[in-house]
């Protein structure tokens, strides 16, 4: 059976999946319920400088949701802990002595000053903590106050901060980051100058979920106002896999560890996110959404797949997904497919050719008695078809054998890569040898 | 059982009082808010979906699930009215496994269809509880249009004239109009008096005025009609039942339809005589409302009998299994011989090549009642002024009759099957000629 231990920078858990720094983190009780439901390890809602911060005493939440109220997204005005440091304190050191096999990791944010980082650090030390991470990426009301995202979105303060900490500290520093930013690469370039021992990303998405027509303000909706709130599940997925690979394949920060943070709410998404560089996951939406026994369908998933892959531990897949994640540049343009419809499983609603026709290239037909086919002359591979079909492979994507002619473009399917960049259409093509 | 229920003969309140309200509710009770929510997020909104075109209506039927879906039932509704007036009406009584749901693609997927009837009965009833009417009459046009029959066709057909500014007036032979719908379809199909509430609903359009109680016939001719309105419209539906006698039993046979008919007109259920042993000799729609409305009423056993095979039984499968979850046993491939002391004997039938022939083997069901079932006709009383076609009104494909400014549409016009919905998009296209014609 796949071994599903954990060591992320030192930090040792039963499994990889942790309890994102936010509201399940927020008490002991809701801890020790996670770790009982068997969470690897938790990172515990941030902590601030007294007087603590207080919040919002109307709704902090809004959400979007997919087909039959599924949750897609959740987003979040709620800030960092509203209860006072040493409560905080004392019920870490206590689930941490009664759960030593599980991650501890706690969540800090204070102001970018010296002294307040130090203070804390050992404060967080004595409770036996096994690490810290440095919470750069609230989008909302920390920012207001020069915090949060307001350093994440500032590398210069993401390596001053970090170094602060890792001269501190015997405990590993992880950096999360925020992704309110327009090249992820920069903040994590940052961290690692800055001696961080792994960042972990996303944080949330800077979002307004809805627009309540009647009161005409944002929701959440408090007394008529609403503020941006930090948005995240499912939703940020695709946002989150892109920022965790680009780190995992920059020249820079390659083989930094990376705890992935963004929707993961399967055994699949968490095994995604291996795949791209992560070392562990962390989980926060699905949990709110389900509870926190979703965690006994991630380990089980995830352990069964790798037992079926042969993979003995998440190492030895962790990263192999990296060398893939290429520019488009260097996409194979002689690699020609063709979608291919399978009649058996067609169940006839005709989103396809909808699709095709309204939108794409024409390349589906239908006829009379509801039979769509595509029409290789016109089908350029764009995957829309598929995308959209109901029926999970009924349509597929076939590649043209080497050889044999595209009827689209009339040219003969070559056996070899052929790129943009050796391409007579592109200006700056090098030439073949 | 109470000692009424076993008692033999036709008699009154065999059940505790308080049963009737509770065996004659709903059927199918509506959809609440949530439960249409997750009902419409199944729809895919096919291309040209297949369900439009089942619809005799051709109600867009993907737009008016996508605005339930979208938090605007109100104007699902009038997506659905626009096509069919009566589609709160249709929601209810339509043989959606036969029609839209049958066509869905998610029939063919997984076996089970969205479920459009009642999601079209969430929005027609949403908007119909606001007391809005969702249309306006245009300027009047001067013409004036009679009407026969206040049934699906007729209502269908003032409606669209209406809504055109033509004045229309609507005569019907019943004491109330609705006709099938409020006469001829089971209770639990259309509770709260729902068929007169439509109707009042329908007729907010404005230009509409229904007299009741008058005949063709009788108390005016299609002559007077050509000439004092502008067109006439035939939508008098069939009030011939087809005749079966039945030698020994004739003190104990009815019609279904009549059955049905004084059911639905009740003040008190309690009332209403039924047999202990009834037995139903017909395979369609009213077959199975006079069946299973026996037994809510009290009877023991209740048999239906039909001459030929199940699956030629025009009942749809899914109605069959509400008489058959009801209690009601079927017999196929019997015909009645004759009727004897407490019963009626039947003979098993078999499908030759010279059409349907009895066996010669019989069997003896008892019966204290016994209803006809067996379809209705079409009754002349024009003494053929007008063209007939396999015993009905011949028209074309608007809707027009062999005499010029003559059109019908519903069960006594040929072509289409006999259901309230085809009646209803006869009668609304009936209307778009008579209209058309009007405006040359």
């Amino acid at each position: 059976m796949a071994d599903l231990r954990n060591d992320f920078v030192g930090i040792k858990s039963p499994n990889p999946f942790w309890l994102a720094s936010a509201p399940p983190t927020d008490k002991e009780y809701n801890v020790r319920r996670a770790f009982e439901a068997g969470w690897g390890g938790v990172v515990w809602k941030t902590l601030g400088l007294d007087p603590h911060v207080v919040n919002v005493n109307g709704p902090r939440y809004g959400v979007v949701y997919g087909a039959d109220r599924r949750v897609l997204g959740i987003n979040n005005i709620e800030l960092i802990t509203d209860r006072p440091l040493q409560t905080n304190l004392d019920e870490i050191k206590a689930v941490k002595r009664d759960w030593p096999d599980r991650a501890m990791v706690v969540s800090l944010m204070v102001p970018c000053e010296e002294v307040c980082w130090t203070e804390i650090l050992k404060q967080v030390e004595d409770t036996g903590a096994d690490g810290i991470e440095l919470n750069f990426g609230c989008p909302h009301g920390m920012s207001e106050r020069g915090m949060g995202s307001a350093v994440g979105q500032v590398p210069e303060y993401i390596e001053m901060v970090a170094r602060w900490c890792k001269a501190a500290t015997r405990m590993p520093v992880i950096v999360k980051l925020t992704p309110n930013i327009t090249d992820i690469r920069y903040p994590a370039r940052a961290a690692k100058a800055g001696g961080a021992d792994a960042v972990s990303l996303i944080n949330t998405v800077s979002s307004i979920t809805s627009v309540n027509l009647d009161l005409m303000a944002p929701e959440p909706t408090i007394d008529g106002k609403g503020s941006h709130g930090g948005y995240c599940g499912p939703a940020v997925k695709p946002i989150a896999l892109n920022m965790v690979a680009e780190i995992a394949r920059d020249a820079e920060t390659r083989g930094m560890p990376i705890s992935g943070i963004g929707g993961v709410t399967t055994w699949r998404d968490a095994a995604e996110f291996i795949a791209l560089g992560s070392g562990n996951v962390q989980v926060c939406t699905a949990a709110m959404t389900y509870g926190f026994k979703v965690v006994q369908e991630m380990i089980t998933g995830l352990s069964d797949w790798m037992d079926e892959k042969g993979y003995a531990d998440t190492a030895a897949f962790s990263g192999m997904a990296v060398p893939n994640v290429t520019d488009w540049q260097y996409l194979n343009l002689n690699y020609v497919t063709k979608a291919r419809i399978d009649q058996d499983q067609c169940i006839k609603c005709g989103r396809c050719y909808a699709a095709c026709e309204d939108t794409s290239h024409q390349a589906i037909s239908m006829s009379a008695d509801r039979t769509f086919e595509v029409i290789d002359a016109e089908c350029v591979a764009c995957n829309l078809c598929v995308n959209v079909c109901p029926v999970e492979n009924c349509i597929t994507m076939e590649r043209l054998t080497p050889g044999t002619t595209d009827e689209r473009t009339g040219r003969v399917v070559e056996a070899d890569h052929g790129d943009w960049t050796g391409h007579p259409n592109n200006p700056g093509a090098v030439a073949a040898e | 059982m109470s000692a009424a229920q076993r008692q033999d003969g036709i008699v009154a309140g065999r059940l505790a009082p308080e049963a009737y309200a509770e065996n004659f509710t709903d059927a199918y009770p509506p959809l609440d808010a949530h439960e249409a929510l997750v009902a419409a997020d199944r729809c895919y909104f096919c291309h040209d979906a297949p369900c439009i075109a089942a619809c005799p209506t051709e109600i867009d039927i993907p737009l008016f699930i996508r605005q339930i879906q979208a938090d605007n039932p109100k104007g699902a509704a009038k997506t659905i009215l626009n096509q069919n007036i009566l589609g709160g009406m249709c929601a209810r009584v339509c043989p959606t496994e036969t029609l839209c749901e049958e066509a869905c693609v998610r029939e063919m997927a997984e076996g089970k269809p969205v479920e459009i009837g009642a999601l079209q009965r969430f929005a027609t009833d949403t908007l119909m509880a606001t007391g809005t009417h969702p249309f306006t009459r245009a300027e009047p046009t001067g013409k004036i249009i009679a009407v026969i029959g206040a049934g699906p066709a007729g209502l269908a057909c003032a409606h669209r004239l209406a809504m055109y500014g033509h004045t229309v007036i609507v005569t019907d032979a019943r004491g109330k109009p609705g006709g099938l719908n409020e006469y001829g379809i089971a209770i639990y199909k259309t509770v709260d008096n729902f068929a007169q509430a439509e109707v009042e609903w329908l007729l907010k359009i404005g230009g509409i005025r229904i007299e009741t109680g008058s005949v063709l016939g009788r108390d005016y001719t299609l002559e007077e009609l050509r000439s004092d309105y502008d067109a006439v419209f035939l939508g008098m539906g069939l009030s011939g039942v087809n005749a079966l006698t039945l030698e020994g039993a004739d003190d104990r046979i009815s019609n279904a339809v009549d059955f049905i008919a004084e059911l639905r007109q009740s003040d008190d259920l309690s009332h209403l005589p039924i047999g202990r042993r009834v037995v139903v000799i017909g395979g369609g729609m009213t077959a199975v409302d006079a069946a299973v409305q026996s037994r809510l009423l009290g009877a023991e056993d209740v048999t239906i009998v039909y001459r030929r095979g199940q699956d030629r039984m025009s009942a749809s499968r899914h109605e069959q299994d509400h008489a058959t979850s009801a209690g009601v046993r079927l017999i196929c491939n019997a015909m009645p011989v004759r009727g004897a002391a407490g019963g009626v004997e039947f003979e098993y039938t078999k499908e030759t090549a010279d059409g349907l022939k009895g066996t010669g083997e019989t069997f003896m069901l008892e019966a204290d009642q016994v209803f006809r079932a067996i379809g209705q006709t079409y009754q002349d009383t024009q003494a053929a002024a007008l063209d007939l076609e396999r015993g009905k009104i011949r028209v074309d494909t608007e809707g027009r009759t062999s005499i010029p400014g003559i059109w019908a549409g519903g069960d006594c016009a040929a072509g289409g099957e006999d259901l309230t919905v085809t009646a209803v998009a006869e009668g609304r296209d009936a209307a778009e000629s008579i209209h058309r014609a009007l405006s040359i």
